[in-house]
């Protein structure tokens, strides 16, 4: 499995697809993607960071879609299908995180819905994560 | 300024064209300025990353103090900040602001090569988001939260349409209709081709100078009461471009003012004035919706309620409080450097009288606001 990018996410067959965030050891604070070094937080000098997986699911802050196909370095597919986008804000950590959605339109999506995380391929065959119909 | 448009010619050529007219109406010669400032674009090439080297040279070597910056769509703002901040130093007693672009038809892109470590170049490689991909999150956000229509945006440009057919500087100056805007194609769900700003060719400039300097040399001014460029507060809960994730808010709760509203809030803290004062506003309409957005956060009236002042004509040409008499960028389309210097080139006009059959009567405090990506916000006040 080739990756899109390599240390933002993971797949395991036992857990599934996890966004890997890295949480500061000192204020708690979370980040996606993640950020080895220092804390975001302004008001804590800390520097250590641990990696960890984010939750699966979320709730939908907001969608779209790509009507028309993104320039490069997008490859888009040929036939184009029309990318979904959702914005999706995760249970327990506070953050909002953008990806593709899979097997989902812009108008079978509302906001506030509940979507759990998958992923899929680019369309030159890398993986990237996506959110997808939670089970 | 320079007409705005798709014309096909070097960046160069609009901001010197800008540049020149700037200079005119100041009553001023090119020798006369003593510091020259460029806010950069990234699309043209190494004169474009030392703009106020290239605009300097194009109008005659004359040993000014150059400098050049980039802040995105804030870079015009910080190119007068940069000004500004010189003349309020005593280093410098008349200064040059100058910004243009040329830009490709379509969406933006990053800048080539293969470069996994940037964000921008990440966000199109990894998720295929476009600007208008960000816009149409805030905007698929705004409906859900407060029941904003199609019809609501498309009233925006509506308005804006009928501003910038009486700007001969705008690009788009035909009038539209709220069927046309909602019959144009979907761009990026809820928005349309008619909700988002074109990009294209443009420059503006105008001359800053100090207090004595314009008493003395000027020919009709107005003052730059404030040039606030701030960064977003942690943690950011507003999904911004090009980011893939907000911060999270699970250790430290969400500032009371979210990056918006923080942009203008310094600019009326730092002008002395507020939301009541003023007279009129240029905001960043990158989208309809985001003008609806950014009325809330000028803090012409609560969230979720811009609707309503929309709808009672209060910030349409004759309202209120205009928003965007100039046409705003639904009738300009965007020139990235050029767009902040163009919003401060509307005040001046406005505040000055000479805005013709778009005049604000008795315009006295204008406020123009824009936000750049990576967290560079802006918002300049200026008063008669």
């Amino acid at each position: 499995m080739t990756y899109a990018i390599d240390g933002w996410f993971a797949i395991s067959p036992e857990d599934g697809v996890h966004l890997l965030g890295t949480s500061c050891t000192a204020c708690g604070t979370i980040t996606f993607p993640p950020r080895p070094g220092s804390c975001p937080n302004p008001r804590c000098a800390s520097t250590d960071t641990q990696v960890r997986p984010l939750p699966r699911r979320g709730r939908v802050w907001s969608y779209t879609n790509a009507c028309y196909p993104p320039p490069a370095p997008y490859v888009a597919a040929d036939p184009y299908v029309p990318v979904t986008l959702a914005a999706v804000e995760l249970d327990e950590v506070g953050i909002v995180v953008l990806g593709q959605v899979k097997g989902l339109t812009a108008d079978q999506l509302q906001v506030g819905m509940e979507l759990e995380l998958t992923s899929g391929p680019l369309a030159d065959g890398p993986l990237v994560w996506m959110w997808g119909r939670a089970s | 300024m320079h007409p705005w448009g798709k014309w096909g010619r070097p960046f160069l050529e609009y901001g010197v064209a800008a540049a020149r007219a700037a200079l005119r109406d100041a009553g001023l010669e090119w020798t006369d300025v003593q510091y020259v400032v460029g806010a950069d674009t990234i699309r043209n090439g190494y004169p474009g990353f030392v703009s106020g080297a290239s605009y300097a040279r194009e109008l005659g070597w004359s040993g000014a103090r150059v400098a050049s910056c980039y802040a995105a769509c804030a870079s015009g703002a910080q190119a007068l900040d940069i000004a500004r901040a010189r003349i309020l130093a005593g280093l410098c007693d008349v200064a040059l602001v100058i910004g243009a672009d040329a830009t490709p038809k379509g969406f933006f892109k990053p800048v080539g090569g293969d470069r996994p470590d940037d964000p921008d170049w990440l966000r199109f490689r990894l998720l295929g988001a476009t600007n208008p991909a960000y816009f149409a999150l805030y905007a698929r956000r705004r409906m859900a939260l407060y029941g904003s229509t199609s019809a609501d945006f498309a009233a925006v440009k509506v308005k804006n349409a009928l501003a910038g057919s009486l700007n001969p500087m705008a690009r788009y100056r035909k009038p539209v209709t709220a069927e046309e805007v909602l019959a144009s194609p979907m761009v990026a769900d809820p928005l349309r081709l008619m909700d988002i700003c074109a990009t294209s060719d443009g420059g503006a400039a105008v001359v800053l100078a100090s207090e004595e300097y314009a008493r003395r040399r000027g020919t009709g001014f107005v003052r730059l009461a404030a040039v606030s460029t701030v960064t977003p507060l942690f943690p950011n809960t507003v999904l911004e471009l090009p980011d893939f994730a907000t911060d999270s808010c699970a250790a430290v709760p969400a500032p009371e003012r979210p990056f918006r509203a923080a942009i203008t809030h310094a600019a009326y803290e730092e002008a002395g004035v507020g939301p009541d004062d003023l007279s009129l506003a240029e905001v960043y309409d990158l989208s309809t919706a985001l003008e609806l957005d950014w009325m809330e956060d000028l803090g012409l009236c609560p969230p979720g309620e811009a609707e309503k002042l929309l709808r009672d004509g209060r910030t349409a040409l004759g309202g209120r409080v205009p928003v965007n008499p100039s046409g705003g960028l639904a009738s300009f389309g965007e020139a990235i450097p050029a767009q902040a210097i163009a919003q401060l080139v509307e005040l001046a006009t406005q505040l000055r009288g000479r805005a013709g059959a778009r005049q604000t009567a008795n315009a006295r405090v204008g406020l123009a606001a824009n936000q750049g990506l990576f967290g560079h916000g802006s918002a300049i006040i200026a008063t008669v």
